[in-house]
């Protein structure tokens, strides 16, 4: 799969008609109905009506979401690289990981759309974190774990962004679009795991102690001022799960750099 | 089966001192009640209460119409109203747990009503004075006995709430609630994969090309509007929303 391939192309017009249709007025989305068997150029032209012109997004949209890129290159290689690489994933599961795979890749094509020329480069990317996961796409329990650690601490980042991004509503929704669906991806990981799928506590269950970061703060049983736990009939463990906690840009990123090729 | 669902430890979803408790009492089983509810059944497709009435089964008088409000406590208690729905879904089956419930089944159901309960309670807390009361729900089309009839419903409510999380963010003016309603939803996310991994077990169902978009890896996002004509049928208590925000065009 091209990383480089333009979102349009992967795009159904379906989607960009429902997704502009809503926000564009009438005119836009009867002219834009008509020119669904029209070229990539026009859908082009109304992606960058919906979301707003690339090199007018506001560096804090920006930078947000060159962000988010980055763990999604992230995620993206290392899908595909497990897919292809012969006899790592077990024919019963294949279809799970080629379903977040291709999430994956959309979620690039996505981002660099909105971004265009302002899209971070790939960075160099080493998933076996300077040896400590040095199996990691020869041996399944090894790709497993650092597959949940990438798909739990990538809900915890788009979570800690949602609010950089309030000043532009449409890419504030596909934020949180993409937020849920790594949060699908998380639980059916932790699933074929063994675990549980929501986060207990700040517990990284059957991890390696380096994923310990993914998990420092889901502990947190305090929303909005109210003492969740000590609602009726609740408790500390069910506080905690039921809420997942964000992260700050700066400790996803310390997370992510564990495997960034300096 | 009563559709006025209390959790196991949680107050009752309907407040006992209301009037409404009061009035219950006067209304007898005559023909005047039958047509009463008669006439809320026609008012409400999605009840089947009408016929209970007909049947001469005892019939909760219909709640008032509760409005949700306006501004941003307006889409919180719309989340509220959605947490509750969930929250008493929940309830029901792990109070009537479908025959054949496996152990793990039963772990992953116990949870989600505990999470779904600390939700509820969450916004009940949070939102104080301005909470909805609790509302009417109406499962009578549901077979609590059959895990197929269980199952898909959770996958509905689930799929439901994290496309209504994800239509009401843009909504919210307030950062804060912003992130609150963030840590909710990727909850219900983890939900919706585990239940739809109960149905379809290692398959790429748990998050599958008729919720998430294949082609940009999307989940849906609904608006209120969307959303509400998707639970009216569960929801017994008319609930009106004309003063949410809209979005911004």
């Amino acid at each position: 799969m091209d990383n480089n391939k333009p979102l349009l192309e992967t795009v159904e017009p379906e989607y960009i008609s429902e997704m502009t249709a809503r926000r564009e007025p009438i005119e836009k989305a009867k002219l834009m109905t008509g020119a669904m068997a029209t070229t990539i150029v026009s859908f082009g032209a109304l992606a960058g009506a919906a979301y707003g012109q690339n090199n007018k997004l506001p560096g804090k949209i920006v930078d947000v979401l060159n962000f988010a890129l980055t763990l999604e290159y992230l995620e993206d290689e290392f899908y595909r690289t497990a897919l292809g690489s012969s006899g790592l994933i077990p024919r019963d599961t294949q279809d799970v990981f080629g379903q977040i795979s291709k999430h994956e890749v959309a979620h690039v094509a996505l981002l660099r759309s909105v971004l265009g020329s302002k899209a971070v480069a790939k960075p160099n990317f080493d998933f076996t974190a300077g040896g400590a996961f040095a199996d990691v796409f020869r041996n399944y329990q090894t790709f497993l774990a650092v597959s949940q650690a990438f798909e739990d601490t990538g809900v915890r980042a788009y979570k800690g962004q949602a609010g950089n991004l309030m000043k532009n509503d449409k890419i504030l929704t596909t934020a949180l679009q993409i937020h849920s669906v790594e949060a699908r991806h998380a639980a059916m990981v932790r699933r074929l795991r063994g675990e549980t799928p929501w986060i207990v506590g700040d517990s990284r269950g059957t991890l390696p102690a380096p994923t310990q970061a993914v998990y420092n703060g889901e502990g947190n049983t305090s929303q909005g001022g109210a003492d969740v736990a000590g609602l009726p009939g609740m408790n500390a463990k069910i506080a905690s799960q039921a809420f997942d906690e964000p992260l700050t840009k700066e400790q996803v990123l310390a997370i992510a750099g564990l495997f960034i090729r300096k | 089966m009563t559709n006025n669902f209390r959790s196991d430890d949680a107050e009752p979803l309907v407040d006992e001192n209301s009037s409404l408790q009061s009035r219950r009492s006067f209304i007898k089983l005559s023909s005047a009640a039958a047509l009463t509810a008669f006439a809320f059944g026609a008012l409400n497709p999605g009840s089947l209460r009408a016929n209970d009435a007909l049947l001469g089964l005892p019939v909760e008088p219909l709640q008032k119409a509760v409005d949700l409000g306006k501004g941003d406590f307006g889409v919180l208690n719309y989340a509220y109203a959605l947490e509750q729905l969930e929250a008493a879904f929940y309830s029901q089956v792990m109070s009537t747990p479908y025959s054949g419930m496996t152990s793990a089944e039963r772990a992953i159901l116990t949870d989600i009503r505990d999470n779904e309960i600390a939700h509820r309670e969450f916004f009940k807390v949070a939102l104080g004075k301005k909470a909805i009361p609790a509302l009417q729900v109406n499962f009578t089309t549901i077979d609590f006995n059959s895990r197929d009839s269980v199952l898909n419903t959770a996958r509905t409510f689930e799929d439901t709430g994290i496309s209504a999380y994800n239509g009401a963010g843009q909504l919210l003016k307030k950062g804060a609630f912003l992130l609150i309603a963030g840590k909710i939803v990727s909850v219900e996310g983890r939900h919706a994969a585990a239940i739809r991994d109960l149905l379809q077990p290692n398959s790429a169902y748990f998050s599958g090309d008729d919720v998430t978009d294949p082609a940009t890896g999307l989940d849906k996002a609904r608006l209120p509007a969307e959303v509400l004509p998707l639970v009216a049928p569960y929801i017994r208590t008319p609930v009106t929303a004309n003063k949410l925000p809209k979005p911004k065009a």
